[in-house]
């Protein structure tokens, strides 16, 4: 029983770096309608910026706010320039333009600040904690925090305010948005901005964990896709929820199902996800597009 | 008309003499990738993507070759090395070192970097009698298939003799551990396993259990908690450096204290340097591991003759880079037997002149190594280095605990 | 079924003479390279097909290049069959499989259907290693390279592999061909273009949609077996989630829209690399990113896209034929039914 309460908690602890990540791809996808490979490593790019700050001695709640800054002006800075040209191109253009984001900021992480591994100071403080004989770490309890935290906020934003609003309405009703006076374009670059900061607020909770090096998205980025699929592409809450679902069904099955083990789980993982969208297409909280002939 | 053709039939014909002669009379070269002046080596490492950091070893082996080329070169010949990406696929690196001896004309190829890369081209260039030189694995393939591939040969201990000497200490100073094994599921992982097993003997049913991970895994949470509620009360931990503190933080976070022993692949300051910081001194104090070279970051070393050189050399060839890179170490210390065995070979340098050096190498005074290393093959013993230092870290520090032990004894035992 | 035109004949006609010339101009390694780049040009052809002409994007490619390189290896290294038999046995077993993935695949759209065939591709590895007394673990297999027969013995064993290579490839273009100007291509084509109309003309989507999909898998499945026995050895780790991007890399870059995409698609991908290398050694990665960001910037349509683009917009057709996976949202939808699209 305990083992079963420890495997739980430490799912939930991994399904919020999943769940964390999944939320900035749910983002993008619900402001260009495409999915952006890119989105792991500009948050590994921009958790870099943030290490390279706290070692030239900023203060590290500076150098996360500064980070963030730099994240939004960044991308959107980079969204006028590659994605612009191209957004009213197919979609699979877009993918690829994305993909060549991916690979360049890969190679450039790793050029200018190499491969060796690096400690990533944590925003929470580490403190093990104990419940009985489940034990897990404030800084999980951190992670979850600000995800449950930035779900709300991102909410909030497209439900309540104008300026969401006008987002959702470029997205979905491009050529009546600009009838209506909206910025089509200027929606898209936000969406790329707030997507980012995301993004770099995921990198920065989750670099203390799985320690800063050029790659240390790209085993994350895979699940939370997995987890966002699972959830439901374009729900932000469907991604919170999916990455928490994922985490602890994967504890859960390599712990109890001996075929399965620890080798296995990446394609069980996916075959739970297709199994699921074969049954409900649109995930647990999308919506399905169903048209009238 | 006949005339014009008579006349250019000669004029080819003279042409085509003149060629002849002038081949014959040119001084021949005894071999691909060999002048007088130059030898030209080839490699393969993962320059870009998930395996990059190893391309630190390329770059410390360049300075190297630098460093001995501005000193006169090799037997009057300077180095050239031309190394190339092959993103860690084996069709890449098969297509790489064909392009580098059939293009650039190499005479052998150094340190490639991958344990299926290697296997990949190792049919290749035996086929070719390209010597296949210190390659940057440790899979025991290499030493085990010497008969049938002879130009190939290894150059790092290699990780079963490691996990062997692991298991003699664990049966000397618990003989009744409980045993749980955590290690990375692929060729790496599997030959420590493999190891460890082959040196329990009767013992090996003392593993209670065994956990791998992918690297595609974001942390080894599960494995640590699942290998906690086991029973074991000796952990085994086969993992590279992200796993490998990841492993050692998880433990202490668990409150779990286990007996740790770690493989020497991430026996490096920075990586328990890192565990420490992130999951306190209890995550790394007593973990057992053994080591074959000098790390740069170990104050034992600072002012060590070989490191000093190994500083000056990065300095001058690398500037900018960061020297408590441990693989920057390693890669000198590889280039330094590179320079040795040509050395060796001497003037008259031929890949058969190679194999005979393959078959008969002994190195002693290598820089970079642990004072007391000797690299040794003899025609029948391919096990190039086998010697390792058993370390405790504690406070910070590696502490040796004994001499160096061999493992050559016990290399008859292991499996293939 | 219309015939081809006459100067589409003759430019086949030419790239075969280059095709068949090359080998004996170049050095021997530029061959073995080249033999890859048939392989994946077989492979993005699949993808032109499912993609191009059907619209269903597929990001798990990489899994039947797995299948079939492993099929080929565990039948000649446990059953010492012959590698051109095993490629048929690679096809058949990818079409099947294609078949299944096709037909879970029917209720998806878009991005679903892309992370769904995500998973296939990210799964790969790990199946490879888990039954690894079938497979040979991450150790992978080794298969003896393939070398010419007696009669031949005096050809260079490279050489003789290009041209097996690129014969089949050239079979399987022409043949695709064929098959896509016909009925077969206009029924994928309809569906790709007005699903709704194209079903109440009487075509059946599940047919063709899996049909797109096992038809593609059998082509990546032979891309598969050939890599396999160029490289002669098999692994799991080369079969990950990058080679299946690199593909679709490949068929976006060399141009989705056209069969000759793909063979410009399979340059692509296997020289970019290297060539990225020659820029600049230290990180050839950042030169590999920016050169695919420049390259869908400036020509969208893809590399043999634009080429033809420009082509045809020379001989004064000025009717847009792209199909919607590459059309541009500015451009109206244009009277196209009738016009052949390639």
């Amino acid at each position: 029983m305990d083992q079963l309460a420890q495997q739980v908690v430490s799912g939930l602890a991994t399904g919020s770096i999943f769940a964390s990540m999944a939320l900035a791809l749910v983002l993008i996808y619900r402001s260009m309608g495409v999915i952006n490979f890119a989105q792991g490593e500009m948050a590994m790019f921009t958790t870099f910026i943030a290490w390279q700050l706290i070692e030239t001695g900023v203060p590290i709640w500076l150098a996360f706010a500064a980070t963030i800054v730099i994240a939004f002006f960044g991308a959107i800075a980079l969204e006028r320039i590659v994605i612009r040209p191209v957004e009213r191109a197919a979609p699979l253009t877009v993918i690829i333009v994305t993909l060549g984001l991916l690979i360049a900021f890969n190679g450039l992480a790793g050029w200018i600040w190499g491969y060796v591994l690096k400690s990533f100071p944590s925003p929470f403080p580490s403190a093990p904690i104990t419940i009985g004989n489940v034990s897990f770490n404030s800084q999980d309890l951190g992670i979850i925090g600000v995800s449950l935290l930035s779900l709300a906020a991102i909410s909030l934003f497209f439900t309540r305010t104008k300026l969401g609003l006008a987002m959702r309405a470029a997205a979905l009703y491009p050529d009546q948005s600009r009838v209506l006076g909206i910025q089509v374009s200027w929606m898209l670059a936000l969406g790329w901005g707030l997507s980012a900061v995301v993004g770099a607020i995921s990198g920065v909770m989750v670099a203390p964990i799985v320690f800063l090096d050029p790659n240390m998205m790209q085993g994350i980025v895979v699940y939370a896709f997995a987890a966002a699929v699972l959830g439901g592409i374009e729900s932000p809450l469907g991604a919170v929820v999916g990455g928490l679902l994922l985490g602890v069904v994967l504890n859960l099955l390599g712990t109890y199902v001996e075929f399965i083990g620890t080798d296995l789980r990446l394609p069980v993982a996916f075959l739970i996800i297709v199994v699921m969208l074969v049954v409900r297409p649109a995930g647990l909280f999308g919506r399905l597009r169903l048209s009238r002939v | 008309m006949a005339s014009v053709r008579s006349l250019s039939t000669g004029l080819f014909t003279a042409l085509y003499a003149v060629a002849l002669v002038g081949g014959l009379a040119l001084p021949a070269s005894a071999e691909d990738g060999v002048t007088d002046t130059e030898v030209v080596l080839g490699g393969t490492h993962p320059l870009s993507g998930p395996a990059a950091a190893y391309a630190a070893l390329a770059k410390a082996e360049e300075a190297y070759f630098s460093y001995v080329n501005d000193h006169g070169g090799v037997n009057g010949r300077k180095i050239t090395y031309k190394d190339m990406d092959d993103a860690y696929t084996p069709p890449q690196t098969v297509q790489d070192v064909r392009q580098l001896v059939e293009q650039d004309k190499v005479f052998a190829m150094f340190n490639t970097l991958g344990t299926a890369c290697n296997l990949a081209i190792r049919p290749y260039l035996n086929q070719k009698q390209i010597p296949q030189l210190f390659i940057a694995t440790g899979a025991t393939a290499w030493a085990r298939g010497y008969k049938d591939y002879p130009y190939t040969i290894g150059w790092m201990p290699d990780y079963q003799s490691e996990a062997i000497i692991y298991a003699q200490n664990v049966l000397k100073d618990k003989p009744n551990a409980k045993i749980g094994i955590i290690y990375q599921n692929d060729d790496f992982g599997n030959d420590y396993v493999t190891g460890l097993k082959t040196g329990l003997g009767s013992h090996a049913s003392q593993i209670v259990k065994e956990a791998s991970y992918e690297v595609t895994d974001p942390d080894v949470s599960s494995q640590i908690s699942n290998l906690k509620a086991s029973g074991a009360d000796t952990l085994f931990i086969f993992a590279t450096p992200k796993f490998a503190v990841q492993s050692l933080v998880a433990v202490a976070q668990a409150s779990w204290k286990p007996r740790e022993y770690l493989t020497n692949v991430s026996a490096s300051e920075s990586v328990l340097g890192a565990a420490t910081k992130a999951g306190g001194a209890a995550a790394t104090d007593g973990v057992i591991t053994t080591l074959y070279g000098k790390d740069p970051k170990d104050p034992k070393w600072a002012n060590d003759a070989g490191m000093k050189l190994y500083k000056d050399i990065m300095t001058k060839y690398v500037p900018g880079a960061d020297i408590t890179n441990g693989f920057y170490a390693i890669g000198i210390a590889y280039a330094y037997t590179m320079v040795d065995a040509l050395k060796v070979a001497g003037k008259d340098l031929t890949r058969a002149k190679m194999l005979d050096v393959i078959n008969h190498f002994t190195e002693s005074d290598n820089p970079l190594l642990l004072p007391g290393i000797t690299l040794k093959t003899t025609p029948t013993n391919h096990f190039i280095m086998t010697q390792e230092q058993l370390q405790t870290y504690q406070s910070g520090q590696f502490h040796a605990s004994g001499g160096l032990i061999d493992a050559r004894p016990f290399i008859k035992e292991e499996k293939s | 079924m219309s015939r081809p035109r006459p100067d589409r004949i003759i430019a086949f006609g030419i790239v075969a003479i280059v095709i068949a010339v090359l080998p004996l101009l170049l050095p021997s390694y530029l061959s073995f390279e080249l033999t890859y780049v048939a392989a994946y040009a077989i492979a993005i052809l699949g993808l032109t097909i499912l993609t191009g002409y059907n619209g269903q994007i597929s990001l798990g490619h990489g899994a039947f290049l797995a299948v079939g390189g492993y099929t080929l290896a565990i039948l000649a290294t446990r059953a010492g069959v012959p590698y051109w038999c095993t490629i048929p046995v690679a096809a058949l077993i990818c079409f099947v499989i294609g078949i299944g993935i096709g037909l879970a695949a029917l209720r998806l759209e878009g991005a679903y259907l892309a992370l769904a065939t995500f998973a296939l591709a990210v799964s790969v590895p790990s199946l490879l290693k888990r039954f690894s007394s079938f497979t040979g673990g991450s150790g992978g297999l080794i298969l003896t390279p393939a070398s010419p027969p007696a009669i031949f013995h005096d050809v260079d064993s490279e050489r003789w592999l290009y041209y097996c290579v690129w014969a089949l490839a050239g079979a399987i273009f022409i043949a695709t061909s064929y098959l896509l100007r016909g009925r077969l291509g206009r029924a994928l084509r309809a569906l790709r273009d007005n699903h709704t109309a194209a079903v109440s003309f009487g075509i059946n989507p599940y047919y063709y949609k899996t049909l797109a999909f096992g038809w593609s898998a059998a082509y990546a499945g032979v891309a598969g077996a050939i890599v396999a026995v160029a490289t002669a050895f098999v692994s799991p780790d080369v079969y990950n989630l990058t080679l299946s991007t690199t593909l679709l890399i490949g068929l976006v870059l060399g141009g989705i829209e056209t069969m000759w995409g793909a063979l410009a698609g399979g340059l692509v991908v296997e020289f970019l690399p290297l060539w990225a290398q020659k820029i600049n050694s230290g990180a050839p990665a950042i030169v590999q990113g920016v050169a695919l960001i420049v390259v869908m910037l400036v020509m969208p349509s893809g590399i043999a896209g634009t080429i033809l683009r420009f082509l045809r917009a020379r001989r004064g057709h000025d009717v847009d034929t792209t199909p919607p996976a590459v059309r541009a949202e500015a451009v109206p939808l244009s009277v196209s039914a009738s016009v052949p699209s390639d």
